[in-house]
């Protein structure tokens, strides 16, 4: 009678394993590390500079000492009218792609588009704006101009992160709620839709920080000019954002104070992105108590 | 085919006449002509991938909406076929209730998953859901467990009471056939023994038809038992002459555990 082979872990599959634990360890550290140092040295240049004048001044164009009130007022009024025009195109063609079409060709194109809109570079977004919306149609450098091409930068993410979200829907909750009579829209709107929301919604967050800190598009569109009222809701009037502040005192170089400037407005950008973040946290968390 | 010791009294609820079922080019079920007696339990039993539940889904039509499938031959029930034009797929859903295999409640609170239902058809007084709920889970033999957390998280119960809460949810919309897919197989023995106990006291108001791999279960919950094998029904009888004098071979090896 013959023995059996003794079943063992090798211990070198042990050592790799402990090994692959190190080097992802190491990488996630190195990561953080970068990210400190990275956020620690836009901050610490931008301290000196953020004090309440500086937030709630109007900007100088030729003296030191100017604020940044409008462009903070600009960037957060085009990511919202951006978001706008963009959350029901891109989760009405997100349901459209996830639920309704059908597995054929027309989809292929479909998507085939969405990904090459979304691969589009800003600046090709950015010339097809001014020429479209600030050229042809009239509009100039303005809000509405900069809305719409923002909305285009925005609509892609959108649609796949809904188109995602909702493919991630268990079979089985949805069987149920065919199984006691629902309809196609009804079980979109009950049981999909409520389990898909805190996909859509991180999704939507991570698209609000990309337009935030979009200047390529905004400068081609919106302009580098602020009407030089506040508040300024108008659709018509130029609408520098905070990114497109910063690149234009650096480059522009007509301020006395332009790095100053220029690092405060950095901090204050990184510091609008951390709470916008974490406040996604807070309600991600909320959502998914309720609807998981 | 069909020879009851004693005369069936009840009336046949579900036909089924020469049907087959395809998935794509994939046949799964061929040439089945079997009925289905009202209040009467009928147990479908037979080996792995051999089209068991593919076979209850028919009557729910609940396959259509996630695959292109074929079907052919006749399904009716009370004698009006289900896949013939001008049927409203919504409104048969509505009457043929189905548990599935694993308990899938709802994210929401326990009330929520039994009031879903009513909700769908426009039921949305206070005072009306709250009589279908309780009338769901006593029937469901859930509401002494449940009354005083009806607000809690249906996820946080356990897996029995789980696939009694989303039996309760499939009463609530009143159906007339409810389908079980395995209803146990996630269950251990003593929710097992409460969802049979319960399945005897629905059959007085409903048909039942469940699979299951477990020819036990089959032999305590069932009047009628069908043998399916590759997509096709071997034989079928009264499950106490299944399980004594089957007629065929094939039947006998599966049910004494010689294949299958």
């Amino acid at each position: 009678m013959s023995t059996l082979p003794v079943l063992r872990t090798s211990p070198t599959a042990k050592h790799m394993d402990r090994l692959m634990r190190g080097i992802l360890w190491i990488i996630a550290l190195g990561f953080i590390a970068v990210l400190l140092v990275f956020v620690g040295a836009i901050l610490k240049q931008g301290w000196p500079v953020l004090n309440l004048g500086f937030l709630t001044k109007m900007p100088e164009t030729l003296e030191a000492g100017g604020g940044i009130k409008p462009q903070i007022f600009n960037s957060l009024y085009l990511v919202i009218l951006s978001l706008g025009l963009s959350l029901p195109v891109g989760l009405g063609a997100g349901i459209y792609m996830a639920e309704y079409a059908g597995k054929g060709r027309v989809l292929q194109f479909f998507r085939l588009c969405i990904e090459t809109l979304a691969a589009t570079p800003s600046i090709v977004l950015a010339l097809f704006g001014m020429i479209v919306f600030v050229q042809t149609m009239g509009w100039s450098f303005s809000i509405r101009s900069g809305a719409i091409t923002l909305a285009l930068l925005n609509v892609p993410v959108i649609t796949r992160v809904t188109e995602v979200s909702l493919q991630s829907v268990p079979r089985e909750l949805k069987e149920a709620c065919y199984g006691l009579g629902a309809t196609k829209l009804q079980t979109i709107l009950k049981v999909a839709l409520p389990y898909a929301a805190t996909g859509i919604l991180t999704g939507l967050v991570l698209t609000a920080g990309r337009a935030f800190g979009e200047s390529a598009i905004l400068v081609f569109t919106a302009g580098t000019n602020t009407s030089g009222q506040f508040p300024d809701f108008r659709l018509t009037v130029p609408g520098e954002t905070l990114s497109v502040h910063l690149w234009y005192v650096t480059s522009d170089g007509t301020l006395p104070d332009a790095r100053e400037i220029a690092a405060g407005t950095a901090a204050v950008m990184i510091l609008v992105l951390l709470i916008l973040n974490t406040l996604v946290r807070f309600l991600d968390r909320a959502i998914r108590r309720r609807t998981r | 085919m069909l020879i009851p010791q004693t005369p069936e009294t009840k009336p046949i609820k579900l036909s089924v006449k020469d049907l087959a079922f395809s998935y794509g080019e994939k046949k799964v079920l061929d040439g089945l002509t079997l009925d289905m007696h009202a209040e009467r339990v009928t147990a479908i039993i037979g080996p792995s991938g051999c089209g068991k539940s593919t076979f209850i889904k028919c009557f729910n039509r609940i396959h259509e909406v996630s695959s292109a499938v074929k079907v052919t031959g006749d399904m009716l029930i009370d004698g009006v076929d289900i896949y013939r034009g001008g049927i409203d797929v919504v409104d048969l859903r509505r009457r043929v209730g189905m548990v599935f295999q694993k308990p899938n409640p709802f994210p929401k609170s326990i009330y929520e998953n039994v009031a879903f239902g009513p909700r769908l058809f426009g039921v949305n007084d206070r005072a009306s859901l709250d009589i279908l709920v309780e009338d769901a889970l006593r029937k469901a033999a859930l509401w002494d467990e449940v009354k005083d957390r009806l607000k809690e998280s249906a996820t946080g119960m356990s897996g029995g009471q789980q696939q009694r809460l989303c039996i309760a949810r499939a009463l609530a919309v009143n159906p007339e056939v409810l389908l079980m897919d395995e209803p146990c197989s996630a269950l251990d023995p003593i929710a097992t023994s409460k969802i049979e106990e319960l399945i005897l006291e629905l059959k007085e108001h409903l048909t039942i038809v469940i699979v299951t791999h477990n020819m036990q279960q089959a032999a305590r919950v069932s009047e009628y038992t069908a043998f399916f094998w590759l997509g096709k029904l071997v034989e079928m009888d009264l499950t106490e002459r299944i399980f004594t004098t089957p007629r065929e071979r094939m039947t006998e090896d599966y049910i004494t555990g010689r294949f299958g």
